[in-house]
């Protein structure tokens, strides 16, 4: 069969460098998914070799084909469903016969294989001398020596490879099981083959073989297929494997592993050397320190401080790049509109699309980072000793020593934290600790924190207080990694087995390319949920919009035009201007100056001066404390502006003064307020208003009222919004974390205990949009990210009840 | 006795995986079968061992190491 393309797939075991070579051949030629229905990573590339394109499918990294982990399974079904022309086996020179393990599995598989004999200088300076042509012909398979991360051998491998695809293949080497086993197999590969239970793209020796394994995936494939008479044949398999442990005294899945590692060693023993210098290699020096019982803990410590730093750090200043880059662009936006007017579209795109978006954007510093830096520690070899060193403390909450890191980053983003447990092979454990991670306070709850502890706790009980709520954090994802653990993800806990593999340089195009993996996909997946998700939000929290608004506000509405016009008319008649009708449009700016002579000119060019100063004034000190000398030294430079003025013109100054400092401050001002009247109306009038009102029977038992209710559905779009929502709710202008009105209205209207009730409920209710939307990315499934969701929710509604009601009895 | 026993530094013989069919196929895979040669690289008395075995170095959780019966040389 001709194909218009050569399909290569690259197997190997885990650390054997396999993604080294594959980056190596294809470079940026890549595309990253997943395999169908998992979450295993699926990478296809391509190149170029004699002029023939080469389609290169990185297999995930194995120790062996018997379909135990969802690894193996994918990998063994690849070879055997979609045929590639070849297998490259990437082995690890230095570690042969464990590697070899896999090769001679995939022999068996009756593939074309090519050993890749990758690391060549590791194991040159560890002392082991291999014999390549020896092996080769041991093995009947093509060897090429090749150094991944130097790029030294891949042309020769890939030239190989495609000439082994292209020639006629004519079976790989059989394994001498021995005349027991041999004649087992035979005896039930004949009894498949007279049946016709023969499943399409599979081999009647191999199949037999499996049955014997005890192979769970054959065995459920082949009841599928034919379930008549399975049973008959699983009787007949099992008299077989009962005569087998009886006569050899083991488990026949044992026996052919043990087998296959006697052929291993047998060509081992003749085409390899060690020599007696092999012992003490730079890695074990490095270890003994790193792995050390008493310094271990502490260098760990440092390393992972380290990655936090160079995470959230380093990160902070292209993170305000990408801020004000999505502010220009918002006002960039907002400008293509003429100003004040309302537009639905302007609205869509500058609050809807470049806030939501921009929010979520802005965290892509942290990931390129923190994938960075792991990325140096994955592929330098430190993480499998971080998890040695974590494993003995996570043990204790039935987890082991690959979940620590993502619970460590879990304080700075979730995001990253979720996208991390990547490393953790086993589903179980990963599932686990994707679900508790949000548990770990992250940094966008600190600003609720930071609003509601100083204004309901005594400074010397602040520090306290942040202290608890991470604690509690902390606890909830112990105690409910374990639940966990013992009732949904039980079953046989993964025991922790792991190879620790030799150190070695990470290379910079490894690097680079894993961290760029990592956005790319970032911005990709989650880009395009959290667009839908911020239209959504957009869209609920906007409309409907009220017609309009009612008494109390258009009320409020003359009394403030009434108070500003009454001041301004006061400064006219002391003016002596006869108009103040016409001062009125002019101060607005909605008449021209023009209008007016004498002395009233003179009062304006003074306004507009101490404006200037004023202005001037307030950018200077925007930043100061006002204690500093340097506040001291801008209020006397501004007093001293204000004197030359007076000078200049005294009736006037003392009228403009009055003017700027009183009238249009105090009309500014209630400007504002109505503005937050009318937002605060016009949210309550919106679908997210409404629903607030629904939950508020919800939210009541637990201290909770609409005022708070509204506002905690905003924090599903980011938890720091819920600070920005309750200032539109109190409707006291821009509310940041340091509002000091928002703060006296809470105080005025809750009690402490409602106040922790709310941080409590924040810190463990849901997690926000985007984490929801990586953890069905992570997760590829629905499942996961809505049992969290409505899980965390739930858990945080009932102990933040209990907590409300049985404080309230002690208060 | 069990490997999670041996100390720092000494040389043991595979003799059984006494545990479930998943961690003994697991550990055969990995070439943990009878008779195979293990040298302790590090047991520290609590959590996992580090074992070099056929050329390599590989971590064990201490559960793990238990129920691998070793004798010594």
């Amino acid at each position: 069969m001709e194909r218009s393309e050569i399909v290569i797939a690259l197997a190997g075991n885990p650390n054997a460098g396999k993604t080294t070579l594959f980056n190596q051949i294809t470079g940026a030629r890549q595309h990253v998914g997943n395999y169908p229905g998992v979450t295993v990573e699926k990478k296809e590339g391509y190149t170029t070799v004699n002029g023939k394109t080469v389609k290169i499918i990185d297999l995930p990294g194995t120790y062996s084909l018997s379909a135990t982990s969802l690894e193996e399974k994918i990998a063994r079904d690849f070879i055997i469903h979609e045929k590639p022309d070849v297998v490259v086996d990437v082995v690890d020179a230095s570690n042969l016969e464990r590697n070899l393990y896999l090769a001679v599995q995939l022999f068996e598989l009756d593939v074309p294989v090519v050993i890749a004999l990758n690391m060549t200088d590791v194991a040159r300076n560890r002392g082991i001398r291999i014999d390549v042509k020896k092996l080769s012909e041991l093995l009947r398979v093509p060897i090429v020596p090749t150094v991944g991360t130097k790029g030294k051998g891949v042309d020769v491998l890939l030239k190989t490879a495609v000439e082994r695809a292209e020639k006629p293949f004519s079976g790989g080497i059989k394994i001498p099981y021995g005349n027991d086993l041999e004649a087992a197999i035979q005896r039930i590969s004949h009894l498949l083959k007279s049946r016709g239970w023969i499943l399409p793209g599979y081999d009647a020796y191999w199949l037999a073989m499996k049955f014997l394994e005890g192979d769970e995936d054959v065995l459920k494939k082949m009841k599928a297929s034919f379930s008549e008479g399975f049973d008959a044949l699983e009787k007949e398999v099992d008299a077989e494997k009962r005569h087998l442990q009886e006569l050899l005294g083991d488990d026949p899945a044992i026996l052919f592993a043990d087998r296959r590692y006697g052929f291993i060693s047998g060509a081992c023993a003749e085409a390899v050397r060690l020599s007696p210098e092999a012992r003490h290699t730079i890695s074990d020096k490095i270890d003994a320190v790193v792995t050390n019982r008493v310094l271990g803990l502490p260098i760990f410590l440092l390393l992972m401080y380290l990655v936090f730093q160079l995470t959230f750090t380093v990160g902070a200043p292209p993170m305000d790049w990408i801020d004000a880059g999505f502010g220009w662009l918002g006002e960039f936006v907002s400008g293509l509109w003429p100003p004040g007017s309302e537009s639905a579209l302007k609205s869509l795109l500058v609050d809807g699309i470049i806030a939501g978006v921009g929010g979520v954007v802005i965290f892509l510093p942290n990931i390129l980072l923190l994938f960075l830096a792991i990325a140096v520690l994955e592929d330098s070899g430190y993480m499998a000793r971080a998890a040695f060193i974590m494993d003995r403390l996570m043990h204790k909450i039935g987890l082991h020593g690959k979940s620590f890191i993502p619970l460590l980053l879990g304080f700075g983003c979730t995001i990253p934290a979720v996208m991390a447990t990547r490393t953790i092979e086993n589903e179980r454990d990963r599932l686990t600790t994707i679900l508790v991670s949000p548990l770990m306070s992250c940094g966008a709850r600190l600003p609720i924190y930071a609003l509601i502890i100083p204004a309901f706790f005594a400074p010397k009980w602040q520090g306290p207080m942040l202290w608890t709520i991470y604690t509690i954090g902390i606890v909830m994802a112990i105690l409910l990694a374990k639940l966990l653990r013992a009732k949904v993800f039980r079953g046989e806990t993964a025991p922790f087995v792991m190879e620790l593999p030799p150190y070695h340089m990470p290379t910079l195009k490894g690097v680079l390319i894993h961290m760029w993996e990592r956005g790319y996909l970032f911005l990709k997946k989650a880009g395009t949920v959290i667009l839908g998700v911020s239209v959504l939000l957009w869209a609920i929290t906007s409309y409907p919009k009220p017609e309009s608004f009612p008494e109390r506000i258009r009320t409020q509405e003359a009394a403030v035009e009434e108070a500003y016009k009454k001041s301004v008319t006061d400064i006219a008649d002391a003016l002596r201007v006869p108009n103040p009708e016409k001062l009125v449009e002019i101060l607005k700016e909605e008449a021209s100056p023009d209008a007016l002579g004498g002395k009233g000119r003179l009062f304006l060019e003074t306004v507009a001066e101490i404006r200037k100063i004023t202005s001037g004034f307030t950018a200077r000190t925007e930043v100061l404390d006002e204690d500093s000398p340097a506040y001291a030294e801008a209020v006397k430079n501004r007093n001293e502006s204000f004197e030359t003025l007076r000078k200049k013109a005294p009736g006037a100054f003392e009228l403009a003064r009055q003017y700027v400092e009183s009238a249009e401050a105090d009309y500014q001002k209630g400007l504002a307020e109505l503005d937050n009247l009318r937002a605060a109306y016009a949210f309550d009038y919106s679908i997210a208003g409404r629903i607030g009102n629904l939950l508020e029977p919800i939210m009541r038992p637990l201290g909770f009222n609409k005022k708070l209710a509204t506002p905690m559905i905003g924090a599903i779009a980011a938890k720091e919004v819920f600070v920005a929502q309750l200032g539109i709710v109190y409707a006291v202008g821009e509310a940041d974390e340091e509002s000091g009105t928002l703060r006296e209205k809470l105080q005025k209207e809750y009690s402490p205990l409602t106040a922790f009730c709310i941080m409590l409920f924040l810190l463990i209710s849901m997690p926000c949009i985007a984490t929801f939307a990586v953890v069905k990315r992570e997760t590829n499934s629905w499942k996961w990210p809505l049992v969290q969701a409505f899980g965390l929710t739930g858990l945080a509604y009932v102990l933040t009840l209990i907590v409300y009601q049985v404080g309230k009895l002690w208060i | 006795m069990s490997l999670s026993d041996v100390p720092t530094g000494e040389k043991v013989r595979l003799v059984d995986v006494m545990a479930g069919r998943g961690l003994k196929m697991r550990l055969a895979a990995m070439g943990l079968l009878p008779g195979i040669e293990i040298t302790m690289a590090q047991n520290g008395g609590a959590g996992p061992v580090v074992i070099y075995v056929r050329n390599g170095k590989m971590i064990l959780g201490r559960g793990a190491a238990r129920k691998v019966k070793v004798k010594i040389f």
